[in-house]
């Protein structure tokens, strides 16, 4: 036994003394954090032209989106080493600036002469500043997105569908101009026969886990009067949130829910809205703007087959904002080669070519060419979106508001309890919680 | 029916000779004939300085070197957390604001715990899940176990498979489980439709407040009930058959052979797999979740969903603490009182 023993610490002496591949002779790589989606895809290719450029190479770190929060937070939480760079929700920018999770930028951008001025007002708001309003950045507009809609034109460009329409409800079926006509258009197609296949009307957002139904309903809240707050008197809730147009908005979506959307569609989200209308199971879809270029690249419901259209208004205009901006990690050990990553981004012709692969740049020198409403057939619909977005809380303790509306409207829109009026008042009593909890009162 | 005097001679020969061959018997014969016990071997064949070594410690020394490292892990892994907890639980400290001012708040997590509509919403949904499934899968359990006992043709294999669902993780469950509820494309409609005649898309088992209960317990009764049944088949295995042939010599209706053999001999088995069971489904999570989401609403939202909530998505960790006390004191008590009354059925 000893002479085993001799030899096995021979052998573990010997390895020890090979030596090992000097690690700074490997080229620097960082690591990119996002959501998995087509928009990342489409960041993978763009950004070979930085590893090109840089000689950094990239590595990707993609979570799907009912996923990413959960992971991202706990992530930065834990101080984790992950990623250099993260292209984080807009929400996490309060919770990620006060608790020291992200780089402040102003200072890179003022030495690289980056200028928030070069990007849309409503992006620099939503995706960098905190505390909003402020020219406190920590992040840069890297991904624009609203929530809009995409319809199926061939079926509205029917002869006997369009007559039927016309019969039933006086007017010509086209893309609505109010959420009532929008509510009245699923109807009419919910459970028809198209094709020898029953369709339903409206795929619409329904999650119960992430943020699903609550960025779903705030596209019906927002254009019905609904206001997170008094503008006059910060974290005043009561008669904006639970106002009588913000009733209505609740009672609609219900309504639409309840209607005009497919068998068991009761925690659906963007996959399932995906699923179902390139299935060519529904009319109507709720979506981020973000999937329409791989929506209109689909073989069966792109092209001719689909249209878009922006959030109708009903009493006002509102979308609610999707997006995020890009970030350095303040644990990363690599925040030189990540600005350097953001500076690459930053760049006009970087912007130009960011939009072409499928990203939605948040660039002036993009969005303001006068060629843009014509570079592809959901572009004007972007940019109307852009200028009447409305985000959700991006406080730092963003997550129990949205966790509190989440359960709220889940309970009353799909799970049948109490009224619209009940919920938004127990959904304000929940957020004066936190917002108490917090000393913000 | 037996015959005359030879069988029943046979008969109370085996009988006399069972209880002679009782496990104390066999040991008290065992002692009498000196072998060199392993414990002596494996001494003797230590290398001399170890030997040296360990001589001068005590065996109770040396026992406690032995479970040192076990110790070690126990008290860093399980003792060590449930303090901390417990002393988060009367803070205000939040995980993803480690430089906030840590304030002591006395009890009131414990208050507004306990005076929280929604939390015992949640206490309501856990407790019907847990009755539920519990009922479900001692009977279907107890069925199957009594069926595979009747040794029939294939049983081996019969066996082998419904132990498949258990082996399953229950993340990957809830999954599936989701698809195949689906009311458009998903089996379980199909196969109502197909029995019932109700068309599949007319109902669905997740959406509807009504049914997404009975679709989380049907999702763990498939999963588990085979898991009981193989508890309870071992109880059953255990009964000696003389005792049924006694009965039968006694012209005892197979009925009654149930009812007072049977059953009571397989009590303390029940018990033990309705205990596991419980504490099992009592902290259920990844299955209700990925299955429901805890939805409709907050329809089927568990206990550990709302912990889960509470301290990984809004951190309010030391209020998520006391939660996670209320419950471990409540599991605790609850799982002493049964096995309080499990150790007296067992003696009987």
């Amino acid at each position: 036994m000893t002479k085993h023993l001799l030899g096995a610490a021979a052998l573990a002496a010997v390895a020890a003394l090979v030596p090992v591949a000097p690690a700074s002779a490997q080229p620097k790589t960082i690591t990119l954090c996002w959501a998995a989606w087509d928009p990342a895809n489409a960041l993978v290719e763009l950004s070979k032209d930085f590893t090109a450029k840089s000689g950094v190479g990239m590595k990707f770190e993609f979570v799907p989106w009912p996923n990413f929060a959960d992971r991202m937070l706990n992530e930065l939480n834990s101080k984790g080493k992950l990623c250099d760079l993260l292209i984080g929700d807009s929400q996490w920018i309060g919770g990620s600036a006060e608790n020291g999770h992200y780089v402040k930028l102003n200072d890179f951008f003022a030495k690289e002469g980056i200028k928030m001025d070069d990007f849309m007002p409503a992006t620099v708001l939503g995706y960098s500043e905190w505390p909003k309003g402020t020219p406190n950045y920590w992040a840069l507009p890297a991904m624009g997105d609203a929530l809009g809609w995409t319809y199926r034109k061939d079926w509205f460009a029917r002869p006997d569908i369009q007559a039927d329409f016309k019969k039933k409800y006086n007017r010509d079926l086209a893309v609505p101009k109010t959420l009532t006509e929008l509510t009245e258009i699923a109807q009419f197609f919910q459970g028809r026969e198209i094709d020898g296949k029953k369709v339903y009307g409206a795929a619409i957002f329904t999650e119960r886990g992430s943020e699903g139904i609550t960025m779903g309903v705030s596209n019906f809240l927002y254009p019905y009067g609904f206001k997170y707050e008094d503008p006059k008197k910060p974290y005043s809730m009561e008669g904006f949130v639970n106002s009588e147009g913000a009733v209505k908005g609740l009672e609609a979506y219900k309504a639409l829910f309840k209607c005009c959307t497919p068998p068991g569609y009761t925690d659906a989200y963007m996959q399932e809205g995906l699923d179902a209308f390139k299935s060519g199971q529904v009319a109507l879809q709720m979506n981020w703007f973000a999937f329409f270029p791989g929506l209109y690249k689909d073989e069966k419901v792109g092209g001719e087959h689909i249209g878009f259209f922006v959030n109708p208004p009903e009493k006002e205009r509102g979308s609610q904002l999707g997006g995020q901006g890009m970030s350095v990690v303040s644990y990363s050990p690599n925040k030189a080669e990540a600005l350097a990553y953001i500076k690459w981004f930053a760049s006009p012709d970087v912007q130009k070519k960011w939009w072409a692969l499928g990203g939605y740049s948040a660039h002036k020198a993009v969005l303001n060419d006068p060629g843009f409403a014509a570079t592809a057939p959901f572009a004007a619909d972007f940019l109307k979106a852009m200028g009447e977005v409305v985000d959700f809380w991006a406080e730092p303790s963003y997550a129990q508001l949205l966790l509190a509306e989440q359960k709220r409207v889940h309970d009353y829109v799909v799970a049948d309890k109490g009224t619209a009026k009940e919920a938004l008042d127990s959904l304000i009593k929940d957020w004066q919680k936190v917002f108490k909890d917090d000393g913000k009162k | 029916m037996l015959g005359g005097p030879p069988a029943i001679r046979r008969l109370r020969r085996a009988f006399t000779i069972a209880v002679e061959m009782r496990p104390t018997t066999i040991i008290a014969m065992t002692e009498i004939t000196p072998v060199p016990s392993l414990a002596a071997r494996v001494a003797s064949a230590s290398p001399d300085w170890m030997a040296r070594r360990a001589s001068g410690l005590s065996d109770r020394s040396i026992a406690w070197l032995f479970i040192a490292p076990t110790v070690v892990l126990l008290l860093a892994i399980n003792i060590f957390p449930l303090i901390w907890t417990i002393r988060l639980s009367f803070t205000n400290y939040r995980a993803n604001r480690p430089n906030a001012p840590l304030l002591s708040v006395g009890i009131d997590h414990y208050q507004s715990i306990l005076s929280d509509a929604d939390i015992w919403a949640a206490m309501q949904a856990t407790a019907h899940f847990v009755v539920w499934t519990i009922v479900l899968q001692t009977l279907l359990g107890f069925a199957l176990a009594y069926l595979i006992d009747r040794k029939f043709r294939g049983h081996a294999l019969w066996t082998t498979i419904i132990l498949i669902p258990m082996m399953l993780s229950p993340a990957v469950v809830g999954n599936f489980w989701r698809f195949l509820y689906q009311p458009q494309i998903g089996l379980f409609n199909y196969l109502v439709a197909f029995v019932s005649g109700v068309p599949p898309s007319s109902f669905e088992m997740i959406g509807s407040v009504k049914l997404a209960p009975w679709a989380i317990i049907l999702v763990d009764t498939w999963m588990w009930t085979p898991y009981v049944a193989l508890i309870i088949l071992a109880g059953l295995r255990s009964i000696p058959d003389y005792i049924y042939e006694a009965a039968e010599v006694d012209r005892a209706s197979k009925w009654r052979q149930f009812w007072s053999i049977t059953l009571p001999m397989v009590l303390p088995f029940i018990m033990l797999a309705v205990l596991f069971r419980g504490i099992e489904n009592f902290k259920m999570f990844d299955m209700v979740n990925l299955l429901t989401s805890g939805g409709p609403g907050s329809t089927t939202e568990v206990a550990s969903i709302t912990l889960k909530r509470e301290a990984f998505e809004k951190w309010r960790t030391g209020f998520s603490s006391a939660f996670a006390v209320i419950l471990f004191v409540t599991v605790f008590g609850l799982a002493n009182i049964y096995v309080k009354a499990l150790n007296r059925v067992r003696q009987r």
